[in-house]
C-alpha cells in the first residue's frame, strides 16, 4: 500500500526512556509512512505520551534513535523539527487571543504579518471558527478550545502533526463529531498524523493503522482490520475489543450467536431464517447458562456461563427484539454458536 | 455553623475593638496631620493645609523622601532580578539543594531586622571598606534587597507553578527559540506576579528602619530615620505628622495594587 517506500515520515529505531527506576519505553521501533493516519493504542501508563514527546523533542531518549523524513533529528530541539503537537490539554496562550494563538507558529518564524494574518484565518476556517479570532482561549468551550489547538498546528503546514488523546477531554457526541473532522482534514491536508488514544474503537475507526502499546514495548502493527480479527497477543485481544476464550481458542463476542430455545429446533444450520433473533448458525456449539443480560440500544449484550465452565460474552444486535424479548432470558438455558473461520489463536506467552 | 445571637454579637465586638486598634491610631494620625491646633488638641478645633505646605518646605523631609524613593527603587530592582532567577532556578531545575532555597530566601524577612542589620554592618565593614565604600545609599539598597527578594521570589514561583511548563513547551513545539519563548509568553505570563511583588517589595522597603539604621551612613537618611529623629523635637512635630501621613498613603496603594493584581490573575488564569 506504502511502497516504493521513500524515507518515512517518522523513523524510530529501539527508543528507550526510563525515569529514575521507571521504564516508561522499553525498546519501541516503528516505520511511519508519509500521509499515513497512524494510531498508538494502549492502556494508561503505557508509554503512549512518552514517545510523543520524544518525538516532538521535549524528551530525550535514554537510548534510540529518531527519524523525521529520513533526517536524524535525536538530539535537535523542539524548534528545529518539522512537526507540531496538539497538546492533550492543549496549552492554549491564555494572554492571546485566538488569532493571535493561531498566528503563533508563523510569527516566530518572521512571516510577515499580512501574509500571517491570511493564513490564521484561513486554519480558523478550516476548523469552522470563523469569527472568532478576538475571543481568549477562556472564552471558549471545549470543543471549540480542541479546534484552536488544532488550527493552531495545522497553519505551520508540519510534516508529520503529533495528536496526545486530543479529543479525551471531550464529551461523547462531540468526540464522534471531531473524528469524522480529524480524519476529513488528515486527508485534506496530506499530513502524517501520530494519534495517541486509549480508546480502541477510536484507534480502530480512525487509523490507517495501529500500534498497539502496553508497558513500553509495540504488542503489535496492523492495519485495524488485522489488529482486530488477527491479534498477535493475549494482551492485543484482551484490549482491542473484547475476546472471549473457549477450549483453546478466542471468539470475538458479536461472532457469538446465542439460542435462547435450545429445545425447539434441531442443532443444525437449515434453521437459517427461521429465528426472528438472529441466524443461529455455526458449525461450532455450546451449551450455557445465561448469567446476565445487558440492553445497550443497538445491542444486547449476554453473559453466559458455559458447561465447560467458562464464561462468554456474546453480543446480539437489536434488530427486531426490545428490551421486554432480551430481559426474560436472564437465567435462561441457552445453545451457542459460531464459525470456526471466525476463531483465532494467541499465544499465552504473557498473562 | 450557626452561633447564637450573643455570641455573633461577641464576635462582632472582638472583631470591631480588634480593627479599632489597628487602624484608629492611623486615623489620628491623617487627621492631625491637617489639624489647625498647634497642640494637636482633639477634637481638632479646625483643619488647615499649612502643616503640608511646611513639610514641602522642609529641606531635610524632601531629600529624607528622595532617599527613600531612590533606596526603595534600587532594593526592588535588585530583588526583581534576583527573586525571578532563583524562581526560576526552583521551578524549573533539578539540583542540589534544591529545596533549601526557599528557606534561604525566606530566611530574612522572619529574622529578627536587628540581627540583620548587625550581620550586614559588620559584613561592609569587612568587605567595603577596604575597597573604600562607605555606608551609604548603596549599603541601605543592598540591606532592603536581602528582605525584598523574597517578596518577588513568592510570587514569581507560585506563578510557575501554577502554569506549568505546558505553554513554554507549546511555544517551543510552534517553532520558537528560548529567547522568543521568553519573551512572548513566559514573561507576559509573569508580568502581573512581578508588577505585584515589586510593589511590596517597594513598600517593604519603604518603611523600614531597623536595618536602614544599621546599613545608612550619615550621608543616607531615609523618611523613616528622619522621621524617628525628628519625633520628639516639638516644633518638628507638624511635619512629623504630615510624613506619617503620607507613608500610610504610601505604603497603602502598592499594597493594595498588589493584591487586586494577584486576584485578577487568579481569576483569569
Ligand atoms: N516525567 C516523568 N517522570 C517520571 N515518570 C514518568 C514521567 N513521564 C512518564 N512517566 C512514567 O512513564 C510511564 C509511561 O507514561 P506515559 O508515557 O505518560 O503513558 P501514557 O501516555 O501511555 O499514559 C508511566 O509509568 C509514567 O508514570
Ligand atoms: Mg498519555
Amino acid at each position: 500500500m506504502f511502497s516504493p517506500m521513500p524515507a518515512s515520515a517518522v523513523r524510530i529505531r529501539d527508543l528507550r526512556k526510563t525515569f529514575g527506576a521507571v521504564e516508561a519505553v522499553a525498546g519501541v521501533d516503528l516505520d511511519i509512512a508519509d500521509g499515513e493516519f497512524f494510531s498508538m493504542l494502549g492502556p494508561s501508563g503505557s508509554g503512549k505520551t512518552t514517545v510523543l514527546r520524544m518525538i516532538a523533542g521535549f524528551e530525550r531518549p535514554t537510548a534510540g534513535t529518531i527519524e523525521l523524513g529520513g533526517r536524524d533529528v535525536t538530539g535537535l530541539a523542539p524548534f528545529d523539527r518539522d512537526v507540531n503537537t496538539v497538546f492533550q490539554d492543549y496549552a492554549l496562550f491564555p494572554h492571546l487571543d485566538v488569532l493571535r494563538n493561531v498566528e503563533y507558529g508563523l510569527k516566530v518564524r518572521r512571516v510577515p504579518r499580512a501574509k500571517r494574518r491570511e493564513r490564521a484565518l484561513e486554519a480558523l476556517r478550516s476548523v469552522r471558527l470563523d469569527g472568532m479570532g478576538a475571543r481568549r482561549p477562556a472564552e471558549l468551550s471545549g470543543g471549540q478550545r480542541q479546534r484552536v489547538a488544532l488550527a493552531r498546528a495545522l497553519v505551520n503546514e508540519p510534516k508529520v502533526l503529533l495528536l496526545d488523546e486530543p479529543l479525551g477531554a471531550l464529551d461523547l457526541k462531540l468526540r464522534e463529531e471531531m473524528q469524522v473532522e480529524l480524519k476529513a482534514i488528515q486527508r485534506r491536508a496530506g499530513i502524517t498524523f501520530v494519534f495517541v488514544t486509549h480508546d480502541q474503537e477510536e484507534a480502530l475507526t480512525l487509523s490507517d493503522r495501529v500500534a498497539v502499546l502496553d508497558r513500553g514495548r509495540i504488542e503489535q502493527v496492523g492495519t485495524p482490520a488485522e489488529v482486530y480479527e488477527r491479534p498477535a497477543t493475549a494482551f492485543v485481544a484482551g484490549f482491542v475489543g473484547t475476546s472471549n476464550r473457549i477450549g483453546g481458542v478466542c471468539v470475538r463476542p458479536e461472532k457469538i450467536d446465542v439460542d435462547t430455545e435450545p429445545g425447539a429446533a434441531p442443532a443444525d444450520a437449515d434453521q437459517h431464517g427461521a429465528e426472528p433473533r438472529g441466524t443461529g448458525s455455526g458449525d461450532r456449539h455450546a451449551m450455557g447458562t445465561v448469567a446476565e443480560v445487558v440492553y445497550a440500544g443497538a445491542a444486547t449484550r449476554f453473559v453466559v456461563d458455559l458447561e465447560s465452565g467458562e464464561r462468554v460474552v456474546a453480543l446480539q444486535q437489536n434488530l427486531r427484539t426490545s428490551s421486554m424479548d432480551v430481559m426474560r432470558h436472564r437465567g435462561a438455558r441457552v445453545r451457542i454458536s459460531w464459525h470456526s473461520a471466525h476463531e483465532f489463536h494467541v499465544p499465552d506467552a504473557r498473562s | 455553623m450557626t452561633l447564637s445571637p450573643a455570641a455573633r454579637f461577641a464576635l462582632r465586638a472582638v472583631m470591631a475593638l480588634g480593627l479599632a486598634v489597628i487602624y484608629v491610631p492611623l486615623l489620628v494620625v491623617l487627621v492631625n496631620s491637617v489639624n489647625a491646633d498647634r497642640a494637636f488638641g482633639w477634637p481638632p478645633s479646625g483643619f488647615t493645609g499649612r502643616w503640608w505646605s511646611q513639610a514641602l518646605d522642609n529641606e531635610g523631609a524632601r531629600e529624607a523622601v528622595l532617599t527613600s524613593v531612590k533606596a526603595g527603587l534600587g532594593a526592588t530592582a535588585l530583588a526583581l532580578v534576583l527573586g525571578t532567577m532563583a524562581a526560576f532556578a526552583v521551578a524549573r531545575y533539578r539540583f542540589f539543594g534544591r529545596e533549601a532555597v526557599s528557606l534561604v530566601v525566606v530566611l530574612p524577612i522572619a529574622l529578627p531586622g536587628i540581627v540583620t542589620g548587625i550581620a550586614l554592618s559588620n559584613a561592609f565593614q569587612v568587605v567595603l571598606k577596604p575597597l573604600g565604600i562607605g555606608l551609604g545609599l548603596f549599603t541601605v539598597i543592598v540591606g532592603h534587597a536581602t528582605f525584598c527578594v523574597v517578596t518577588i521570589y513568592n510570587n514569581v514561583l507560585a506563578r510557575l507553578r501554577r502554569t506549568g511548563t505546558s505553554l513554554e513547551e507549546a511555544s517551543a513545539d510552534l517553532g520558537a527559540d528560548t529567547f522568543q519563548t521568553f519573551r512572548y509568553v513566559t514573561f507576559p505570563n509573569l508580568r502581573s506576579a512581578l508588577v505585584a511583588g515589586a510593589l511590596l517589595s517597594f513598600a517593604l522597603s519603604f518603611d523600614e528602619i531597623i536595618v536602614t539604621t544599621f546599613t545608612a551612613g550619615p550621608g543616607a537618611e531615609t523618611l523613616p530615620i528622619w522621621i524617628f529623629s525628628n519625633l520628639f523635637r516639638p516644633n518638628q512635630a507638624p511635619v512629623v505628622n504630615v510624613l506619617a501621613a503620607a507613608l500610610i498613603v504610601l505604603s497603602v496603594v502598592p499594597i493594595w495594587i498588589a493584591q487586586r493584581l494577584s486576584a485578577g490573575a487568579r481569576t483569569v488564569a
